[in-house]
């Protein structure tokens, strides 16, 4: 559940952005489009609380995120909020399942690592778990992306052009396993994007 | 889990981490070794030298004259009369004299002519057998007994000289009839015995430097195999050109009766040095100068001799040391360079935790774990190389000084500061690298991408 009331932005020298107040229940999905330059990425960063707006409210779960200190939030975050970035970065020294695993316990400081074995194997990773990320291709590291923003069963799950990097067949897969997992656990899904493939999946629009 | 992902990153790029582990050890494995040199190097001299106000001997070089005839690790510079160092010893200045003489030598091992004084000075007790009292009979230093697996009742020839490859002397054997207890100071390594027993040694033969030996043995009754030293030699006159290590006088001895109680006139006969206690300290400084004043002998104060050795062992210590540090410093740099390189790559890592919900504070101490785990293992590495260095020229002064060092032994505050400058190093290193993990702006980062 997320909700965002007159949000304001401004990196100075006049890029000011006013953002349309956007609203998602647990279980629904919301995409966000616009071109370039219209602060897509600026949105998805004050609603994952990367960036502070200087007014408004981005409510998550009943907590404005935008007046917690810097420590809670990042406490927050990590319990409350998932992120899948437009580009797959891990820890490059840790295989697979430990990534996933490290979420967790940064987290929660409890190691979930049953959970991240099913959650890997539900997005078809079976077998790849002891692999270093850089080892796998672009696609099955999207997926373990994914298993990351989700292993905290997050109520927010934010999604920064999961699909630009990914061929139809895989970005519709892609599609399909956000919004389906968004159901499973009951999380608020938003997607920002550029990617006219993925008009037609979700209802819930909002144009920048 | 932060330690763990340290460890992980830090050999996820295995060449730079070897490399700083290479220089940090090799630093810390010098100083380490330094440390304990130095610690165990100068307890083992003034141990030594304890109690020892003066050592008398004849001219030449005080150091000289002090190792040869306290650590047993020099020639001789010479040898005094007997008769003249008697009245030194007897003046009421002295506190205690300990008379040397030496001559010879059993396998490297230095076979001293003495008083059971020597032993009682150094704090050795009979771990087995008695003192020496007859000529022959000796007491051996605890290590010597296990190195050569000496027992009581063994005998054994003595060879000239302080090398093992001296001339052997055959005609008497050397019988053990106590083994000290260990000490760990230079009566461990000696073999002792009265001082008779060294004129004896020397006077029953031609002795010739040369290696030519003309040993004329027609008119003696051998058989010392068995009893040597208690059977009764009758010695006709004899020529003896006696040369204990530099007089070349020739003395003219009356036939001698080698017995159970031998008696060996004393008088021109000569020893290699005597060991003074003072009673006074006024008297050491007096006697520095009055002694080569007055007779062909010196009188070398040990503290002194011992101080000058050190301080020309310090400079080539302290050039080592500074060396080290100098290591030292290019490993910190070496880990600041890893690390701040990687940083460029890195900071899409650091971002990633920070919005798994990593704090500031966590990546922080990521960077300074990394560090300190290079640190920590260099020093680690660098204790136990420092100490495998020191076995290893513990092994070749053993055999050449008959000085050991251990190596197990801890010197708990000067390496406790060596662990607090590698850690200093580390954290120091991680500074910079760390502060920009600290503040890293996450939405700059990944929205740049």
């Amino acid at each position: 559940m997320i909700h965002t009331k007159s949000l304001h932005f401004s990196y100075g020298k006049g890029t000011d952005f006013n953002f349309p107040d956007i609203t998602a229940s647990s279980g629904d999905s919301l995409l966000i489009t616009g071109g370039s330059g219209r602060g897509k990425t600026t949105l998805l960063h004050l609603l994952g609380g990367l960036l502070r707006p200087q007014s408004g409210q981005v409510v998550v779960e009943g907590t404005d995120i935008a007046t917690l200190s810097e420590k809670k939030l990042d406490t927050f975050r990590g319990k409350n909020i998932g992120l899948v970035l437009q580009q797959n970065y891990f820890v490059a020294s840790l295989s697979v399942l430990e990534n996933v695993v490290l979420a967790s316990w940064l987290a929660t400081g409890k190691q979930a690592e049953t959970k991240a074995k099913e959650l890997l194997e539900q997005l078809g990773l079976k077998g790849q778990e002891h692999k270093l990320p850089s080892q796998l291709s672009i696609g099955q590291q999207q997926r373990v992306s994914i298993a990351r923003a989700l292993i905290n069963e997050p109520k927010l799950l934010l999604a920064d052009e999961p699909t630009s990097s990914l061929d139809d067949e895989n970005a519709y897969t892609v599609a399909d396993m956000l919004s389906g997992l968004a159901k499973q656990f009951g999380t608020a899904l938003v997607i920002v994007t550029h990617d006219q493939r993925l008009k037609d999946r979700f209802p819930n629009q909002i144009s920048l | 889990m932060i330690t763990k992902i340290a460890w992980k990153n830090i050999w996820f790029k295995p060449l730079n981490t070897v490399l700083s582990i290479i220089l940090l050890t090799s630093s810390v494995a010098i100083i380490t070794l330094l440390i304990l040199l130095e610690n165990q190097f100068e307890r083992k001299f003034n141990d030594n030298i304890d109690g020892i106000d003066l050592v008398l001997g004849a001219q030449g070089s005080p150091l000289q004259l002090i190792l040869s005839s306290v650590y047993q690790v020099d020639a001789p510079t010479g040898n005094i009369d007997y008769a003249e160092a008697k009245t030194w010893m007897k003046n009421p200045l002295v506190k205690k004299a300990i008379p040397l003489a030496f001559g010879d030598n059993y396998r490297g091992f230095k076979i001293v002519g003495t008083t059971p004084d020597y032993l009682t000075h150094y704090g050795a007790k009979m771990q087995q057998g008695k003192v020496f009292s007859k000529n022959f009979e000796v007491v051996v230093g605890s290590t010597v007994a296990q190195k050569m697996g000496l027992k009581l009742g063994d005998t054994f020839f003595g060879s000239h000289g302080d090398s093992s490859e001296g001339e052997v002397h055959e005609d008497h054997a050397y019988i053990v009839t106590g083994i000290a207890a260990e000490t760990g100071k230079v009566a461990d390594n000696v073999i002792l015995c009265n001082i008779p027993s060294v004129w004896a040694m020397h006077e029953g033969h031609d002795h010739n430097h040369e290696g030519e030996e003309s040993h004329d043995h027609e008119d003696h009754d051998h058989d010392h195999e068995a009893h040597a030293g208690e059977e009764a030699h009758n010695h006709e006159e004899y020529d003896h050109d006696h040369d204990a290590h530099a007089g070349e006088e020739a003395h003219n001895h009356e036939e001698h009766d080698h017995d159970h109680e031998t008696v060996i006139s004393e008088e021109g006969k000569e020893i290699t040095a005597v060991i003074l206690k003072m009673r006074n300290p006024m008297s050491v400084l007096v006697w520095q100068n009055m002694i080569p004043m007055n007779t062909k002998m010196q009188a070398a104060s040990p503290g002194r001799e011992i101080n000058r050795l050190f301080s020309l062992f310090g400079i080539g210590l302290d050039a080592l040391q500074y060396l080290a540090y100098g290591i030292m410093l290019i490993s910190g740099i070496s880990i600041f360079i890893a690390l701040y390189n990687t940083l460029k790559e890195r900071k899409y890592e650091f971002a990633l935790l920070r919005v798994n919900g990593a704090s500031r504070l966590q990546l922080l101490m990521l960077v300074l774990i990394e560090s300190l785990l290079l640190c920590i293992t260099g020093f680690i590495f660098g204790t136990v190389v420092g100490r495998i260095a020191l076995s290893l020229i513990s092994g070749s002064s053993e055999t050449e000084f008959k000085i050991s060092f251990n190596p197990l032994e801890f010197v708990w505050e000067k390496e406790g500061y060596l662990l607090g400058l590698t850690i200093f190093v580390g954290i120091l290193a991680a500074v910079i690298p760390a502060v920009k993990a600290y503040s890293l702006n996450i939405s700059k980062t990944l929205a740049n991408a």
